[in-house]
């Protein structure tokens, strides 16, 4: 565990009704953190999303395969982590959905989503199976160079 | 709070009061099928009121740009009203705010049909 940061993390089922949940715990995180109305709706949606996808693409609704969720609040930023027990996916091959032909799927913005809003995104993928999403929002009114925290 | 869509006629427009939040799962599908149903009874110019949408998530978004290709495809049209800044927001993002026709006052929405 990092001693820098304040985590709160939890394991949830492969249901849709857990995306809630999920929102829920990001809406409190968030606002605990110090984040305003603005940033801490995009975390809710990027959490929304991210969920989503673990759910969806990650595990395929398999409920036996978890999403485990962590939030790690540094005094300046909110770094989350999203896991599924899934194949894993690259996100460098999803279709742009702002390309022209793109535009009007019906599909394919849950990620795009996630990186519009979030300051960072990344994906991990596990030898043993599994993916996660890592993202990250910066307080941004807070930062000072001299507060900035070492990262693990 | 979950999604909720009530429709009205206004002259010979559709008008679809949607409420509550547009995302994956019962709301999408039950959005889906008041636009389907609409079609189905020949109601081809479909007004979406969205003022008292809370919350659309991407699977939202896919259902707007379903119900907007299932009008079109069909030769009707299907406009927006009254986009909450989240709805907006998502709109511009997205390059979708170019693509559907977007209103902020009934009354000019219902007649720009007319002109169309």
């Amino acid at each position: 565990m990092n001693p820098d940061a304040s985590i709160v993390e939890v394991v949830l089922e492969s249901k849709l009704q857990n995306v809630e949940v999920a929102e829920e715990m990001a809406r409190s995180v968030s606002a605990k953190a110090g984040f305003g109305e603005e940033a801490g709706y995009h975390i809710e949606m990027a959490v929304h999303e991210g969920v989503i996808n673990a759910i969806y693409h990650g595990n395929k609704e398999d409920p036996g395969k978890k999403v485990h969720l962590k939030f790690m609040v540094f005094e300046d930023e909110l770094e989350i982590h999203i896991r599924d027990e899934g194949k894993g996916f690259d996100p460098s091959t999803l279709p742009d959905p702002l390309a022209r032909e793109n535009l009007l799927n019906v599909s394919g913005r849950g990620i795009f989503l996630v990186r519009k809003f979030m300051d960072e995104f990344r994906v991990e993928s596990f030898p043993g199976g599994g993916t996660e999403v890592i993202m990250v929002k910066h307080l941004t009114s807070r930062i000072e160079p001299n507060l900035r925290r070492n990262r693990p | 709070m979950s999604m909720k869509a009530t429709v009205r006629q206004v002259d010979s427009i559709t008008v679809v009061d949607v409420s509550g939040r547009i995302t994956l799962g019962e709301a999408c599908k039950e959005l889906r099928e008041v636009i389907r149903g609409q079609l189905g009874k020949g109601q081809k110019n479909l007004l979406l009121n969205l003022a008292d949408v809370t919350y659309i998530d991407s699977s939202g978004i896919g259902e707007l740009v379903s119900a907007y290709t299932a009008v079109s495809s069909q030769g009707g049209q299907l406009k927006l009203l009254n986009l909450t800044k989240k709805v907006h927001d998502l709109l511009q993002i997205t390059k979708l705010y170019t693509v559907f026709d977007v209103h902020n006052d009934e009354a000019g929405a219902i007649s720009s049909f007319r002109t169309a």
